[in-house]
């Protein structure tokens, strides 16, 4: 894609992006819808850091999201009940766990990286479940609400204000993708798409492949409870479904469907995985075989995703 | 690239062009529909049509719908046709069911929020419809919370706090089952409430906790809990879990062959549960917040039978929670003189259900301190074949509300208005 | 507590032997064709159903027969139409296909036969207790536990003096040379996944007159299948069947020590073995990647 066309799209994707509370309605949506597509879209990114750009299956992302979620909201709740510090709590716990768990799980690869990302995802799930004096268990952990922001000259009434909240979460997904965008395109970047694409040849190179998975596995996880956090406070609450294996697939779908080796690929595909699955679910009682079928038709037709038939097209 | 790829990848970028077109044209749909229906009353229902609770979520649409029937026949909500928009929350994402219920209440504008089955859900909902001001009407919820430590000026309760339904059945348990009692608790707010509630009014008679274990939602295979309740020697194991989990449980407990060497008995017990627990397996004493096989209340077989015209079954305790909270919106508003949240939810306050919608012994009102419902409760035993089909629970008890339900004090509410 | 600890070993026996069977059916076909069959559970669904819906024509064990085949059936289809074509791809991709496949079971199994409980009834002969002190060796768990024993002999069976078998066990350790000797490897693998979804086809008509019918009967079996596999080995069949016993097991002995870890002692037991013994107890060196 040459660097015009590149300005291009960048500059239309932040276009839509800023103007997004004010164009929804027009079309059936509403303002809280637009911050969950663009949560939803930051944690399919952070995974496609992870997937599309090292290679590596996770399907237990959902643990630090949760963790995200819950680190942000017990802060909150039990702490100090400030909105920003609540981010930081959840995204520190993310990542650390990230780092503990990474650390023992690198050497893995293929189907079983897989399976024992899912297995300290189900860990999680069943502590917060369990944990019920301070999670709140299966009632998940209510009675908080994100605080309004004290910037000392002014206050951002986040909690009323569902457009004020919208564009936090927007700014917090500029700076994660920035960050993001930044390490892809770094020598540290770079190895890792060498890593995707044939590990071996990567290590005969002397490049110390497992560091590198793990690096970034910390990376993906840290961004991805940055999204949870932002989740938690979207709905002044977190239970333990948001740890849970489904919860890992649809970022997983998400990331597939708008097309894996793409940077912005995830965005679209999470655009596209929440408003299908809001409008679906509102006008039938089977939305979840209309999603089921989406699963099925995107694996079978797009597996490239949305923004892989384009490069296609553009490769010929 | 070959022919066939090109013209693969035309066809491919085609029928995303189509899909695209179309599903805009979906979506943009909703907007006209609104603007159509500007004027009429809305009421939102967020609650379970798929998971573990779609039984029961389905059965108290079908409530919701017969009573908005029978609204929009007498000329509607204050003189406008009232529709009904649902949503569903499934039963166990709070995420969805907050993203609903705003959705319901920003988007759709409704006038009133019903919803939801799962205790957590609908302490997630509240919040919602507090902070928009929303008037909302919880009509299965059970948790204590609701109606208790984070009670709201805006929400009102049908179904009974599970400290209700603990000292309802708490007689008849001892009477029946006797005083060593073994709890199988279900792991969430409802269950511990529940188990607290009955070890309270349990100790009053006499009984004793022989012991306890919490299952997780969802256990599918409860022998090793049975295995140790029958180690402690109890009298009567308890089964607090609900739904699904009661079938799995008290099938096993009957295949164990328990029912022979002890009591089987507990507190809330649903139609549904019981529909799906093979003949043997229904027995024990529980308490029903509502059945429909009462033979001298007034009303109750027209009721009976306008729901089983259009569902093809008998009405369950949940039917009848649609049924009243949908009711009640309406008796609200027309109360108020007004759809304004704050008036309806001080309208609301100590109004008594009118015996076409009470359907039960004594008339139901809500308490205006904690803004529960407090009508009456059916304790009984379970049976294999009554004399009509469905006919699987025998009323031995109407127990009423007033004498036991706990102050408001011991609630722990404390109702805030809006200033 | 002796006593309570061996009921609960033995009890986790009977549960780790249904487990097993749910996970020999995973496992065959994870071993063949790489495919990672997250519909398994709605399989398991599917053929409960078909038992229940069966059983006012052919009885219980009218239904038991024919209700496996059925299901068999519908995974044939499923694998000649949709899973065929992910060979050769990323396991992503299979994974996400029978992923979007589990909701259209289920939300299917609900909007068939209702999300209202379903009442499975068991012949009476089956429902005895055996005995009195040992109450939990119901006939009916006892009955699974025998079911289990004759699919588990009939699978090894087949596998080992079957030409079908043979073929299987060759694929499984290497599929491209099996196809060179003239082995129509597409029959093969679409033989092999209907063999693993009869047994889930099997598993479900055992688990509809445990447990209550509805249509998420299958989801919470899922995880315990996969937890089998990999503590018993990928790769190993017997290693599956050890697995899905051991964790049935340490669940019913967690219930008596620390009954709030009874749900996650298998995902740590899982953990544990994929942190120190990867190829899992019973399973082979290379079969990592």
């Amino acid at each position: 894609m040459n660097p015009a066309n590149r300005h291009l799209t960048l500059a239309g994707i932040w276009l839509v992006l800023l103007a997004m509370p004010y164009w929804l309605p027009f079309v059936g949506g509403y303002t809280e819808l637009g911050s969950r597509v663009v949560v939803m879209a930051l944690a399919a990114m952070a995974l496609n850091f992870l997937l599309g750009f090292t290679g590596v299956l996770s399907f237990g992302h959902a643990a630090y999201f949760g963790l995200g979620a819950y680190a942000a909201g017990m802060t909150i709740k039990y702490l100090v009940p400030s909105t920003l510090l609540g981010i930081l709590a959840g995204v520190v716990v993310g990542t650390l766990a990230a780092m503990l768990i990474g650390a023992l799980i690198v050497r893995l690869r293929g189907v079983y990286f897989a399976m024992v990302t899912i297995a300290f995802g189900q860990v999680f799930y069943f502590i917060t479940f369990r944990w019920n004096a301070v999670t709140g268990g299966d009632d998940g952990l209510t009675g908080w609400q994100r605080q309004p922001i004290d910037l000392g000259f002014t206050t951002i009434d986040i909690l009323g204000n569902d457009k004020a909240f919208y564009y936090l979460v927007l700014l917090f997904f500029a700076l994660a993708a920035g960050a993001m965008a930044l390490i892809l395109r770094s020598p540290f970047g770079r190895t890792l798409l060498a890593i995707r694409e044939n590990e071996r040849r990567a290590r005969f190179l002397g490049i110390p492949v497992e560091r590198h998975i793990w690096i970034s596995f910390t990376i993906s996880c840290c961004f991805v409870s940055l999204a949870g956090a932002l989740y938690a406070l979207l709905n002044n609450f977190t239970d333990p479904r948001a740890l849970r294996w489904d919860q890992s697939g649809n970022f997983v779908i998400m990331a597939v469907l708008g097309g894996m080796r793409s940077f912005w690929g995830p965005l679209i595909g999470a655009a596209i995985f929440v408003a299908l699955q809001d409008y679906v679910s509102s006008h039938t009682e089977n939305w979840m075989s209309v999603i089921g079928l989406f699963f099925v038709l995107v694996v079978l037709f797009f597996p490239r995703g949305i923004l892989g038939i384009r490069r296609r097209k553009e490769a010929s | 690239m070959s022919q066939d790829k090109i013209t693969g990848a035309f066809r491919r970028r085609a029928f995303i062009k189509g899909a695209a077109a179309a599903g805009a044209l979906q979506i943009s749909a909703p907007f006209i529909r609104s603007a159509f229906a500007a004027d009429t009353v809305k009421i939102g229902l967020c609650n379970p049509l798929t998971g573990t609770y779609a039984a029961v979520g389905k059965n108290e649409l079908a409530g919701c719908k017969l009573a908005l029937e029978q609204i929009n026949a007498k000329g509607g909500i204050l003189g406008q046709q009232a529709e009904l928009l649902v949503e569903d929350s499934t039963s166990g994402d709070a995420g969805t069911a907050v993203q609903k219920s705003r959705k319901l209440i920003e988007r759709d504008k409704i006038n009133f929020l019903l919803g939801n089955v799962n205790s957590a859900l609908a302490l997630a909902q509240a919040q919602v419809s507090n902070e928009k001001g929303i008037l909302h009407i919880v009509p299965g919820g059970h948790t204590d919370a609701i109606t208790g430590a984070t009670c709201h000026w805006n929400v009102f309760r049908i179904c009974n706090t599970t400290q209700m339904e603990a000292n309802a059945v708490a007689g008849q348990l001892i009477q029946n089952a006797g005083k060593k009692w073994y709890y199988i608790t279900p792991d969430y707010a409802f269950g511990h409430t529940l188990q607290a509630g009955l070890e309270k009014a349990g100790a009053k008679l006499g009984g004793e906790k022989a012991g306890g274990d919490l299952t997780p939602l969802g256990t599918t295979d409860f022998s090793s809990y049975l295995i140790k309740a029958q180690a402690a020697n109890p009298d009567v194991i308890i089964f607090l879990t609900q739904g699904d989990d009661m079938v799995n449980a008290i099938k096993q407990a009957v295949q164990f062959g328990l029912d022979k060497r002890l009591h089987i008995a507990g507190a809330q017990q649903e139609l549904e549960a019981l529909e799906g627990l093979p003949p043997e397996a229904r027995i024990g004493t529980w308490v029903f917040e509502w059945y429909w096989n009462q033979p001298n209340v007034p009303h109750v077989a027209e009721f009976v039978d306008a729901v089983k015209k259009t569902t093809n079954r008998v009405p369950t305790a949940r039917t009848w929670f649609g049924f009243a909270s949908t009711w009640s919106c309406a008796l609200a508003a027309e109360k108020a003189g007004s759809l304004e949240g704050v008036k309806m939810a001080k309208a609301l306050e100590d109004m008594k259900l009118p015996p076409e919608v009470g359907l039960m012994p004594d008339q139901p009102y809500f308490r205006a301190g904690d803004h529960q419902l407090i009508g009456n409760l059916f304790v009984g035993s379970a049976q294999a074949q009554g004399k009509t089909e469905d006919d699987f629970f025998n009323v031995t008890q109407v127990v009423k509300g007033t004498e036991a339900a706990v102050s408001v004090e011991e609630t722990g509410c404390k109702l805030t208005w809006p200033a | 507590m002796t006593q309570l600890i061996i009921f609960n070993v033995f009890n986790g026996l009977i549960v780790g032997a249904f487990y097993a069977l749910m996970a020999l059916g995973l496992s065959l076909i994870l071993n063949l064709s790489g495919v990672i069959n997250f519909a398994h559970g709605g399989f398991l669904a599917i053929g409960a159903y078909l038992a229940y819906s069966l059983m006012p024509y052919i009885g219980f064990w009218g239904g038991l027969i024919v209700a496996p085949f059925l299901t068999a059936g519908l995974g044939l289809l499923v694998e000649r139409v949709l899973i065929r074509r992910l060979y050769g791809r990323d396991p992503l991709y299979s994974l996400l296909l029978t992923f979007g496949l589990a909701y259209i079971f289920e939300d299917g199994t609900r909007f068939i036969w209702g999300a209202q409980s379903l009442p499975y009834q068991v012949p009476a002969i089956l429902t005895t207790p055996l005995s009195t002190n040992l109450f939990f060796l119901t006939g009916y768990r006892v009955f699974m536990v025998v079911l289990v024993a004759v699919a588990v002999v009939a699978l090894f069976l087949i596998l080992n003096r079957t030409r079908l078998g043979m073929r299987i066990r060759a694929g499984t350790q290497d599929l491209e040379t099996v196809s060179t000797l003239g082995v129509n490897i597409r029959v093969l693998r679409n033989l092999n996944f209907g063999l693993g979804i009869y047994l889930a086809g099997l598993a479900g008509v055992l688990a509809a007159g445990l447990l209550g019918l509805q249509p998420t009967i299958g989801t919470s079996l899922i995880m315990p299948s996969f937890v089998a596999i990999i503590v018993g080995g990928l790769g190993s069949l017997p290693g599956t069947l050890l697995g899905g016993l051991l964790i049935g097991i340490a669940s019913g002995i967690a219930t008596v020590f620390l009954p709030s870890a009874t749900e996650a002692i298998m995902y740590v037991m899982m953990g544990v073995v994929l942190l120190i013994r990867p190829r899992g107890l019973l399973g082979e060196e290379g079969r990592l990647h």
